[in-house]
């Protein structure tokens, strides 16, 4: 602290920390404790607030637990957000070696702007895209029509179907660019003495790349696992009623059920999955908190 | 054909798949704008037309939700830069236990669903001040996190900054006021207007954010995914194909500004 105050004199210190407290505290951190206190109280009447009945209680919370079709619907959100995150990752990784260890250099600036370009567009017009091409009148149907592969054109959208293939392309540069960047500091002349040695091509991964590229691995996973359970444009474009995803739930408790403490409860479960998730993935990777905070 | 050949066959093959992935549902979602269909699409194919681009400058309420967001993004550079430099200044001079302390903290609104920011404020904001949504918790909301990217770029530009600089002039007898106006804020101008642009930009897109705390105000992201569900025209790939348009332009030029600027001012490592 007394670094801070040399440097910058009391006054510039004082408006500084004035400016930290009023983000950390006002924007941050007292917001999510009071969710989280918000959530384990009962719905009540402005007036009876405070009353007798205002007491702290684990109902919001057992909701989800009696209520089948919302239950359903935060682990059926689990497991296509996992599914998503490992799709993305399958098709990031080739492409994230590529970038980092294979291209000449010479050519790597453009890859990089064809990589940053779609990253700076809209997520919602990048969804807005997958609407219009899975269409029942699409090219996606009349492509796989004439193809032969179907006899008539399928719903492609309003079903988990057209959601999760929405999702890996709308999330697929949060993982590209953390593997990348990991991949970027191993030394290709390691890559070219395993081969000398006479590693295959899999062994390089497994022993070499692979666990050099672990931090941005972890990073990648936590982004893409965090959005893809978050969103809530790609289910409400490319989803229909019967592929709703847990934050339209969310939704409908704050603007349709009117039940705020109830919408909080069920956020704080996201939320809590979110942390669940990258506590997995830094014990899976064996990856400290400053790796990813990097 | 060699092990080698093939090899850099089937790497050609990957990334043509791969960048055609990227791009083309982009170029469909364009030239859907040019179809004279109804619906948008581009099959089957009914003529070519500019009246959807005709249809989008009457529509009053996009001008309106037009605005709101230039409101809103001009809102939060105003909130958003302030917080992250200064948060930049004071991490920079701390070597500590704090430092990582506050860094998780300052960077958490990043790791959280934007979905889980916009209603912690939302609650917060009625509960305790009793203020409801609309354009400043709007602004409110999406600074919270996009502060946390300003930080991150001052940073990142504060690590290559030479301390001696601001010491001499201590020395010499300037006062810190001083010191912050004639050398650390020109050193960081670079940054800010990087900062102010990012910032404008993560406003302008926020969707998931937004939804909870827009009130009745409708920012024009949440305009273009009300119309995709009620009432979607191509007017609504016109819309998108000049903000795309806009995007890779300021993409460009922000690459570039930014390259130039690498190049100006190399590592000192």
């Amino acid at each position: 602290m007394g670094g801070v105050l040399r440097r910058y004199g009391p006054v510039l210190t004082a408006a500084i920390l004035l400016a930290v407290a009023v983000w950390l505290l006002l924007l941050v951190v007292l917001p999510q404790l009071l969710m989280v206190d918000f959530s384990f109280r009962p719905s009540l009447p402005p007036s009876k607030a405070g009353g007798p009945e205002d007491v702290y209680t684990l109902r919001n919370y057992a909701t989800l637990w009696t209520n089948q079709i919302h239950l359903a619907i935060f682990l059926k959100t689990i497991w296509a957000s996992s599914l998503v995150t490992a799709v993305t990752l399958a098709v990031c990784y080739p492409v994230a070696f590529y970038m980092a260890q294979v291209a000449p250099r010479r050519r790597l600036p453009l890859l990089v702007l064809m990589l940053v370009v779609p990253f700076w567009i809209n997520e919602l017009l990048r969804t807005f895209a997958w609407y219009i091409i899975l269409a029942f009148n699409g090219p996606l149907n009349a492509l796989l029509v004439g193809l032969g592969l179907f006899s008539e054109p399928q719903r492609l959208l309003g079903g988990d179907t057209g959601v999760i293939i929405g999702m890996v392309y709308v999330y697929i540069l949060f993982m590209v660019f953390p593997i990348m960047n990991a991949m970027e500091s191993l030394d290709r002349n390691q890559i070219e003495a395993a081969r000398d040695l006479g590693a295959g091509w899999l062994r390089i991964h497994r022993r070499i790349v692979i666990p050099h590229a672990k931090p941005g691995i972890a990073v990648g996973c936590i982004m893409t696992f965090m959005l893809a359970a978050g969103s809530y444009a790609v289910p409400a474009l490319l989803g229909g009623p019967q592929s709703r995803w847990f934050t339209e739930v969310i939704y409908n408790w704050f603007f349709e059920g009117g039940n705020w403490n109830q919408g909080a409860a069920y956020a704080f479960i996201l939320l809590i999955l979110c942390v669940a998730f990258i506590l997995l993935m830094m014990r899976l990777f064996r990856v400290g908190l400053t790796d990813i905070a990097k | 054909m060699t092990a080698a050949t093939f090899r850099r066959w089937v790497t050609g093959a990957y990334l043509v798949l791969f960048f055609g992935y990227l791009f083309l549902p982009l170029g469909i979602m364009a030239a859907a704008t040019f179809n004279s269909s109804r619906f948008p699409t581009v099959t089957p194919w009914m003529g070519f037309t500019l009246q959807w681009f005709g249809a989008l400058w009457a529509d009053q309420r996009m001008w309106q939700a037009l605005g709101t967001s230039l409101l809103v993004g001009a809102g939060v550079i105003t909130v958003a830069v302030p917080l992250g430099l200064a948060a930049a200044l004071l991490l920079d001079r701390l070597h500590s236990r704090a430092r990582t302390f506050l860094y998780a903290v300052m960077v958490s609104p990043l790791l959280t669903p934007g979905v889980i920011v916009g209603i912690s404020t939302l609650v917060f904001w009625r509960e305790w001040f009793g203020v409801t949504g609309g354009l400043f918790l709007t602004i409110l909301a999406q600074s919270s996190f996009i502060a946390a990217y300003a930080m991150l770029l001052f940073l990142a530009r504060l690590q290559r900054f030479d301390q001696t600089l601001e010491e001499a002039a201590l020395d010499l007898g300037a006062t810190h006021g001083q010191v912050f106006r004639r050398i650390t804020l020109p050193y960081l101008t670079p940054a800010i207007l990087s900062a102010s642009f990012l910032a404008f930009l993560q406003s302008f897109e926020n969707y998931n954010t937004t939804l909870f705390v827009r009130g009745l105000d409708t920012t024009l992201t949440v305009y273009i995914a009300s119309k995709v569900r009620t009432g979607l025209t191509p007017a609504v790939n016109a819309l998108s194909l000049i903000l795309i348009a806009l995007t890779i332009l300021g993409a460009v030029v922000y690459e570039i500004l930014r390259r130039r600027e690498a190049r100006r001012q190399p590592d000192p490592a």
